[in-house]
Formats: C-alpha cells, sequence, structure tokens
C-alpha cells in the first residue's frame, strides 16, 4: 500500500490539468491495483472535477477498475481467434485449479479472472495475459503449470 | 548524450561506424547471431533461448560472434527463433527452438560453418522461405534485421535522412505534393488519401497557430497485430513519419496513442523517443533547422472505441472516449479544438520511404487507386500465421495459398474474413479478388487495418457472425442508441440461431436491424457493426436458414455435416 498523501505526490509529479486525469487513475491502479471510493475523491479534489465525472471516466476504461481486485490479474483473451483456438478451455482449467468464473477472485485473493477483448495475441491463440505477461499457444494443461508459478 | 546530428555526412558516418562494429560484413568466419525479441518470440520463450545464446558466446572467446536482438520477423507461429547471417549477409533462421538446439546449431553452425538442415531452417530456396519470397517488403522491410533499442541500427538502413531531406526541401508545399502523388492512402481502414487529409491540416486555420499530429496507435481488431509488432520492431519509422508530417502541415507537438494492452510496444517506443530527442531528431530546432516538434507517448486505458479518430482525442483529454460526430472533421477541431491530423501507425511509417525514394517509386507497384503495399496479420486456419506484406492487387489465394502454405490439416477453404468487426468475410469464389480498397468494399467487406482471419470448413458462419456482434455489443460505448441497443438485439438473434432456437423470420429481422443501425449510428464502429453480419448473410445465408430449419445449435450441426460426409 502506498502512502495516504499519494495522490498529491501524483499531482505534483503529473499534473492537475484535465488531460493528466487518465494517467493519474493509472498510476494509483499501478500502485494499488483498484481505485478505491476514497481515491477516487482525492483525485476529484485534486483536479477540481465532480466525483461523478472522475467515476465516469474511470468506469469508461477497462484498465481502471473501480473494484479490489486479486494479488494477479488474468486476462483471457475472448475475442474471435482465440475463441476458436480453444479460450474454452482455457476457461475451464482455471475454474478447476482456482474455483472462479470470469469476474471472480479467488478465496485467497490470490487471482482475479477477467474475460477481455483481443489481445492482439491472435498469432498464437488461444492467449491470455498475467499481469502484464503475455501467454500464448495454451492448452488445459499449460494452464495448470502457468498458475502454479504464481503460487509457490 | 547529444549528438545534434545536421547533415548527411553525420548521419553516414553513425551508419559506417555501426556497421563496421556491429555486422559481419566482409569478416571471414565472424556470425552475427540474432534472437527475435518480439512479444510473439518472447510469449514463446525467446528470453531463455537469449539465454542459452549468450552462454554459447560466453565459452567461444574468440570475438567472430556478434550478437544483437530484434523485433519479430513476421512468422510469428514458428517462435522462438534466431538468426545467424555471415560474412556474405546470408542469412538462416531456426525456429520453433528449444533451449537444448542452441548448443548444437552453435557447435554445428559456427563452430563448423554447416547449416543444420536436419532443423529445417529458413533458408533460400527452403520451402519455409516461400512464406517471404511473394512477400515485399517495404514498411517491414527492417524487421529482424534491427535492434529497436538501437536508434544507430535504424540509421545504418537510412533512418532519418528522409527527415533531412524534408527539412532540404522545406516547403511544405512540396512535401504534401510528393504524399499525395505517390497515392498513400490510410492503412488504418477507411483508406482516406493520405495526402488530402494533410493538405486540410495545412490549410486549417489556428488562431494561435498550434497544430496537432496524432499517431492512432490503439489496434483493437480481432485478428489484428500489425500495429504491435511495427511498434515493437521499427518504432523510428513511425516517429520519423510523424516529425515529417509535422514539418508538413506546420504542428510542433505529436501524440502517439498506444493501447494499454501493448507493454513492450510503449516500452520500446518510449526508449526510441528518447534517442532520437538525444541525436535531435525530436525537439526543438531538429536536425540544426528553425523546425521544433515534441512527441509524448499516451497510453490508452482499454477501450476499443478509442480507436475511432474523435474518441481516441477526447481520450488524450481525459474525458471518457466517446465519439461525436463529423464534421467538424479533426483536420479543422480535434485535439483541443485546434487542428489535427490523425494518420495511423502505419501509414506513417510509410512516409520515410515515399520521401526518400520519391511517388514514382511507391506507386509502381499496386492498382489503379490502391497504392504500395499493405500488411496483414495472416491467422486462423492457415499453415503459415505471421504478418504478411504484400503489393496491393495481389489476390487473396496468393495470400492465403502461396504465402500461408494453404489451410492447416488438409481442410478446405470456406472463408477470409478481412477488417474485423467492421469488416466481412470473402467466400471461396472470391479468392481471386485482388486486394484493393475499392474492390474488397464491393465484395461487402473491407481492407480494414489488416487483419484477415481464414476459415476452413468446420467454422460455422453464423457463430462467427456472433462473435463479432458479442465483440461489438461489448465496445459499443453506449452513448447512441441504435448501436447500444441495436447490436444488443442483434446479438440475441445470432445466440438464439447458434443455439438452435431460431425462428423463422429472425434472418429478416438482422437484416432490418442492420440496415437501421447501419444508417442512424453515431460514429463508425455502429455505421460498420452489423457487416460482419450482411456479409454472412450474404455468402452464407443457407446456413442459418439451415440452423433455423433444423433448430439445431452449431456443435450439432457440425456433427450432423461430418456424419453426411463420411457415408
Amino acid at each position: 500500500m502506498v502512502e495516504s498523501n499519494t495522490v498529491k505526490d501524483l499531482v505534483k509529479k503529473k499534473g492537475n490539468k484535465r488531460e493528466d486525469l487518465v494517467t493519474v487513475l493509472q498510476e494509483i491502479v499501478k500502485h494499488e491495483k483498484f481505485l478505491s471510493e476514497d481515491r477516487l475523491l482525492e483525485v476529484a479534489r485534486e483536479f477540481d472535477l465532480a466525483p461523478a465525472e472522475v467515476y465516469g471516466v474511470a468506469t469508461f476504461y477497462s484498465f481502471l477498475p473501480v473494484k479490489p481486485l486479486g494479488e494477479n490479474i488474468i486476462k483471457v483473451c475472448q475475442t474471435i481467434v482465440c475463441g476458436i483456438k480453444g479460450k474454452d478451455a482455457i476457461l475451464k482449467a482455471i475454474k478447476d485449479k482456482l474455483n472462479i468464473v470470469p469476474g471472480q477472485t479467488s478465496e485467497d485473493g490470490k487471482f482475479s479472472l477477467l474475460t477481455v477483448n483481443c489481445i492482439g495475441q491472435c498469432d498464437n491463440a488461444p492467449a491470455m495475459i498475467i499481469n502484464d505477461k503475455p501467454y500464448v499457444n495454451l492448452t488445459y494443461e499449460k494452464v495448470f503449470k502457468i498458475i502454479d508459478e504464481y503460487q509457490p | 548524450m547529444n549528438h545534434n546530428i545536421s547533415s548527411l555526412k553525420e548521419l553516414d558516418d553513425i551508419k559506417t561506424k555501426n556497421i563496421e562494429a556491429n555486422r559481419p560484413y566482409g569478416k571471414k568466419g565472424c556470425y552475427m547471431v540474432t534472437v527475435h525479441l518480439g512479444t510473439c518470440g518472447i510469449a514463446s520463450g525467446a528470453d531463455e533461448i537469449q539465454r542459452s545464446v549468450l552462454q554459447e558466446i560466453d565459452k567461444r572467446e574468440n570475438g567472430n560472434i556478434i550478437f544483437s536482438t530484434s523485433g519479430c520477423v513476421g512468422f510469428c507461429a514458428l517462435e522462438p527463433m534466431m538468426t545467424i547471417e555471415d560474412y556474405k549477409g546470408e542469412k538462416t533462421t531456426y525456429h520453433s527452438l528449444k533451449q537444448e538446439d542452441v548448443a548444437r546449431i552453435f557447435s554445428g553452425h559456427i563452430d563448423n560453418g554447416k547449416i543444420l538442415y536436419e532443423l529445417n531452417p529458413i533458408v533460400k530456396g527452403s520451402k519455409l522461405a516461400e512464406f517471404y519470397d511473394f512477400q515485399v517488403s517495404r514498411v517491414l522491410h527492417n524487421r529482424g534485421r534491427i535492434d529497436p533499442f538501437k536508434i544507430e541500427d535504424y540509421i545504418s538502413f537510412d533512418g532519418y535522412r528522409a527527415l533531412l531531406k524534408s527539412i532540404e526541401i522545406g516547403d511544405p508545399g512540396e512535401l504534401i505534393r510528393i504524399i499525395s502523388d505517390s497515392g498513400l492512402r490510410g492503412r488504418g481502414g477507411a483508406g482516406f488519401p493520405t495526402g488530402k487529409k494533410w493538405e486540410f491540416c495545412r490549410r486549417a486555420s489556428s488562431d494561435n497557430g498550434i497544430k496537432y499530429v496524432v499517431c492512432n496507435g490503439d489496434e483493437g481488431d480481432p485478428g489484428a497485430f500489425m500495429d504491435r509488432n511495427l511498434l515493437e520492431s521499427d518504432p523510428h519509422s513511425i516517429l520519423e513519419g510523424m516529425i515529417i508530417a509535422g514539418l508538413a502541415i506546420g504542428a510542433t507537438k505529436g501524440y502517439i496513442y498506444v493501447r494499454a494492452e501493448y507493454p513492450l510496444a510503449i516500452k520500446t517506443l518510449s526508449n526510441a523517443l528518447k534517442q532520437s530527442m538525444e541525436y535531435g531528431f525530436v525537439g526543438r530546432n531538429i536536425l540544426g533547422s528553425r523546425h521544433d516538434f515534441d512527441i509524448e507517448i499516451y497510453q490508452g486505458a482499454g477501450a476499443f472505441v478509442c480507436g475511432e479518430e474523435t474518441a481516441l482525442l477526447k481520450s488524450i483529454e481525459g474525458k471518457r472516449g466517446m465519439p461525436r460526430p463529423k464534421p467538424p472533421f479533426p483536420a479543422n477541431e480535434g485535439l483541443f479544438g485546434k487542428p489535427t491530423l490523425i494518420n495511423n501507425v502505419e501509414t506513417f511509417s510509410n512516409v520515410p520511404q515515399i520521401i526518400l525514394n520519391g511517388a514514382e517509386w511507391f506507386n509502381e507497384i499496386g492498382t489503379k487507386d490502391s497504392k504500395g503495399t499493405k500488411i496483414f496479420a495472416l491467422t486462423g486456419a492457415v499453415n503459415n500465421v505471421g504478418l504478411v506484406e504484400v503489393p496491393m492487387g495481389i489476390p487473396v489465394r496468393d495470400i492465403i495459398y502461396k504465402i500461408g502454405g494453404g489451410i492447416k490439416g488438409d481442410k478446405k477453404f470456406k472463408a477470409a474474413q478481412l477488417g474485423g468487426p467492421s469488416g466481412g468475410c470473402l467466400p471461396d469464389q472470391l479468392l481471386d479478388l485482388p486486394i484493393d480498397y475499392e474492390e474488397v468494399k464491393k465484395a461487402g467487406a473491407i481492407m480494414g487495418s489488416g487483419g484477415m482471419i481464414v476459415l476452413d470448413e468446420d467454422q460455422c458462419m453464423v457463430d462467427l457472425a456472433r462473435y463479432f456482434m458479442d465483440f461489438i455489443q461489448d465496445e459499443s460505448c453506449g452513448q447512441c442508441t441504435p448501436c447500444r441497443i441495436g447490436t444488443r438485439r442483434m446479438l440475441e438473434i445470432l445466440t438464439r440461431i447458434t443455439e438452435g432456437k431460431g425462428e423463422e423470420g429472425d434472418i429478416e429481422k438482422l437484416e432490418e436491424l442492420a440496415e437501421m443501425i447501419k444508417e442512424t449510428s453515431l460514429c463508425g464502429l455502429g455505421k460498420t457493426a452489423p457487416n460482419p453480419v450482411l456479409s454472412t448473410i450474404r455468402y452464407f445465408r443457407d446456413e442459418y436458414q439451415e440452423h433455423i430449419d433444423t433448430k439445431l445449435s452449431c456443435k450439432r450441426l457440425h456433427k450432423k455435416a461430418k456424419r453426411k460426409k463420411v457415408e
């Protein structure tokens, strides 16, 4: 967790002009994984915007979550090429291994599962991203192994 | 470090020095080993390959091995790969590497000078080399041969010469004339003449003289990864194109909008920008001239609709990325209300070579109204998956069969989907259609940004349409009713049909909704959203009808078809 004056510091670094808003929100997500109500309120104050306006911007973008997520975020591509090449087996593997379906976080808080639209890895589909790292040419078994790497 | 280059001689010096130090040419017994580290390579394990390669080099302290990395070489499905180049410039590319292959390749190829044919490498004349033989590398000319993290490599292959030439030309009107004469059209999908767009921006008046150049790198079409690849493997070509555009329209500030899903592209680009500032290509008084040009990288936050130009601009302004009606066009009222030139990554990447080699060089290939080359991301049920650059006018058949090596597993070709969720499919009978903006449009698809998904006989075309509608429905910004609710209703009908619950009249309903959404949506996303449905109805209406008549789901219908085939 970062100190409570993060938003002020961030604004000092990145600015508080309207065009800096998304960048500041991205920075908060980088450190805290999601945008809490408190943070959104702080941002609104620093930018002199209505909280609803800031919330509206955050909820428009899928990489600016407003709900807490797990330590590791698994994003499985649900779009066409990955779909044809076996996305369902990937989701099943995650369900069997972690007992979560898209939108859920595992009980220990270690993993959140999201389905996302095309991540541009169609060349080696099916694919998923864990945090920032892409994993490709996935199979049911491969997914098990990959998840093991994240829980020693 | 500040280099402040201002003459051709200085560029030549960098080139000579870099090639002398970092290329094997003319030094007998010397090899250059390049590990290809695009996202596709890294995701397939190229990092581990790199480690093994470095270990092998350490074992041989003879100074005869030059190590380098590069972006993707285009044959993405065969990653991880490494290329060995000898003193004559002959290249051998080993693919689908496992860590244990590396030591073997070093002792065979580098220690004993023997190509390991048993590993089926890509060399001149080999079967796999056909993937490259029918391509024309222009925009992708640096793939595999430059290290995207080293500006000296880009300069070594004539990088930033076009910028120098543009400054020497001086007259913006002349620069725009060259681009107009070349016939270059927007590579983001719509195909608007680039020179014309530049001219509009140059003429647009701005009260305080501020204008912007924006590069649209918010690639999001399913099946598309051309821009990711360009950003990762040749970032300077995009920067150079943008700076030249700045000179031409009179802008001093540029933005590159890159989607958040591409972390490596952002890293590569940020490094390239830093280096290009150090060399004085970006910043104040570029190349010693009176021109200034700054570039800022803007990272998207995950919204497909931001690929639409007016939405993209709003996103840079820190707002919800929702499109607005046009006119006014961005050329007159764009970013922060100022005249703004927006071009796609591939479009900018074409610019330096056009300036350097001339409009006639560029338009000597292509069709009457579509000049130059186009990059396609070839995916799906095809043998050779990867990034291909082809001359405009090439038949679709050649892309799929000659470059793509035909359909996987000897299955029958069914259709090629072009242009993602705004596009359509080309069936068997249109395989000889030449790749050309107008021809493709007449056939009910669009050139699009360059995604080409090949589908085999097993693919249900109604399900394909459902996939795209699901995508659009998810990514609709929700601002206008036809797109928000219309695509939802279409998705419901498509889902019903694919589940075997279709009803008589569903096809007509889809057609009616499609026309309505096309006519009344606010932006390009909505206006083109019904295309995949209309196009599949146009060529595969019987598949829709069969679903409805038999009341069978895709799976069961497919099983039935298979049984029939066996009988």
